[in-house]
């Protein structure tokens, strides 16, 4: 077990390589309480929403997700001072849950956990008098992903089988299947309101339920009961995103990242729109001359955040990037890293070097991701 | 009589071989916490290795770990089958599972490691 952002969490249950491909075949159980989860809801909500984040939330319809960042001011006490810099505080899923009919909206928010306290703080900072209320609900609730091929596997007779079976009805079992991706929706276990988004951070298909803390435990057992679900801890969850080429806030993104240059862009609308610090990207849009790639090496040595990445030209060997995750990656059984690399360099195929440890390894630039599940 | 290893603190065994040379490997209890092999880098033979000093590296899935010499000699062996094979530490650690074999600069320095009791005690036995 690890300190993880103030949580006491497990690197594996067993191997990490064995959770990890127990998760490609079948299903991994992931506890992901650590993480922040919030609440806000008003007939401002929406508009508040709007103003804030990175992404639009004005069309984001209601049993709709979408991965966004956060930018704001940054605060190590409990004053923000509103006209500080705003830089790249986290990155999020935002959920719309509901429009109500006395014209309220209710929308969730998951975030990091080593960043969830200053999100927080700055976002009760910006809310307006009236109209949004907001909630950091993580301590009274708890959250579990159930990630793999045959979490919505069937039997025989074509019944979903799954884990899931041991939870829902086969009538929410079937609504929660029929959910596209990001798609959301709120459903009950026992007797308890819980809610399940199809979404994950391991590339299998899957689900992340939010309950209320009280049953988790319940929940967690009971699904674990299924004989293909295995628990997988922080370990197989790096290398399982990784290979799936998703972020990783520390790693793929921190306070100053150009989104445009580390593969974000998508997370960004600023047209026509604006948001803390949107001046300041819109400018780096079109000074950026970076991109984020994958890497893959021709051995199980794998490279750390940080490594630089190098061209040789002429026998002379120069930086051309840098290194922002890497890993051994189970499922290739190569080490793979992602990384920001100069434009010029990042076609699928460049030849490259890591510096890793003193040692030059070579590399090559391949598409992302690394790991891309059958359809 | 089986012969006695010794155990530094960073968890590396040595154990003196009747032709007088020094088979050093890592215990147990370092497979064990190390988990998910995927990576050694070993030393050449005709290297010399400094009691206290890394001698090569070993690679999980979670982080790269130094070995450390327990002694000081020059290198004679190394075992290497072992990076391609590296199951072999989790089956047997202390046989097959040898990294590397060292003419010693001076036996007695395995006397200032940890015998087989205070290591057992060291790593909570």
């Amino acid at each position: 077990m690890v300190d993880f952002a103030g949580w006491s969490m497990p690197v594996q249950y067993t191997s990490i390589v064995s959770e990890h491909l127990g998760t490609r075949e079948g299903v991994g159980l992931f506890d992901v309480s650590h993480m922040g989860r919030i609440t806000i809801k008003g007939d401002r909500a929406a508009d508040w929403l709007e103003s804030i984040l990175t992404r639009q939330v004005r069309d984001l319809s209601v049993g709709r997700s979408r991965y966004t960042l956060i930018t704001g001011v940054d605060s190590t006490h409990e004053t923000v001072h509103l006209s500080g810099d705003p830089v790249i505080l986290d990155d999020a899923i935002v959920a719309r849950l509901g429009n109500f009919e006395d014209g309220g909206q209710q929308f969730s928010l998951v975030v990091n956990a080593s960043n969830r306290p200053r999100v927080v703080r700055w976002l009760k900072a910006c809310l307006p008098q009236e109209g949004v209320s907001l909630h950091d609900i993580t301590e009274e609730t708890a959250m579990i992903a159930v990630q793999g091929p045959q979490v919505f596997g069937c039997d025989q007779e074509g019944v979903l089988a799954g884990p899931l079976a041991n939870i829902f009805s086969p009538e929410i079992l079937g609504k929660i299947a029929a959910l596209k991706n990001y798609g959301v929706l709120g459903a009950e276990f026992d007797g308890k309101p819980v809610l399940v988004s199809r979404s994950g951070y391991t590339g299998e298909d899957g689900v992340e339920i939010i309950v209320s803390a009280e049953i988790a435990v319940m929940l967690w057992e009971r699904l674990l009961e299924h004989s293909m679900t295995k628990p997988c801890g922080l370990g197989s969850r790096d290398t399982l995103r990784l290979e799936a080429a998703m972020p990783l806030y520390g790693h793929e993104l921190c306070e100053t990242t150009d989104p445009f240059s580390a593969g974000l862009g998508f997370a960004v609308n600023i047209d026509g729109r604006d948001f803390p610090g949107s001046d300041g990207i819109r400018a780096r849009r079109t000074t950026g001359n970076r991109c984020r790639v994958g890497l893959v090496f021709d051995s199980r040595r794998a490279a750390r955040s940080g490594d630089q990445v190098l061209l040789s030209q002429d026998g002379i060997e120069s930086v051309c990037g840098e290194i922002t995750s890497g890993s051994f990656s189970p499922t290739t059984e190569r080490g793979i890293a992602l990384a920001v690399v100069d434009r010029a360099v990042s076609k699928p195929g460049q030849e490259l070097k890591v510096l890793v440890r003193g040692v030059q390894l070579p590399v090559k630039v391949v598409s992302l991701p690394f790991y891309r599940r059958s359809p | 009589m089986e012969k006695s290893r010794r155990y530094a603190k960073s968890h590396e065994w040595a154990r003196l071989e009747d032709d007088g040379s020094v088979t050093i490997g890592i215990s147990a209890y370092a497979v064990e916490a190390l988990t998910d092999l995927v990576f050694m880098q070993l030393p050449d033979v005709g290297s010399t290795v400094t009691a206290g000093e890394s001698f090569g590296e070993i690679e999980s899935v979670k982080a790269v770990s130094d070995l450390y010499a327990p002694i000081s000699g020059k290198v004679i062996s190394v075992n290497t089958e072992l990076p391609s094979q590296l199951e072999t530490l989790n089956n047997d650690p202390y046989d097959s599972g040898w990294i590397i074999s060292v003419q010693p600069v001076a036996v007695e320095q395995l006397d200032a490691l940890f015998d087989q009791e205070a290591y057992d005690k060291l790593i909570g036995g």
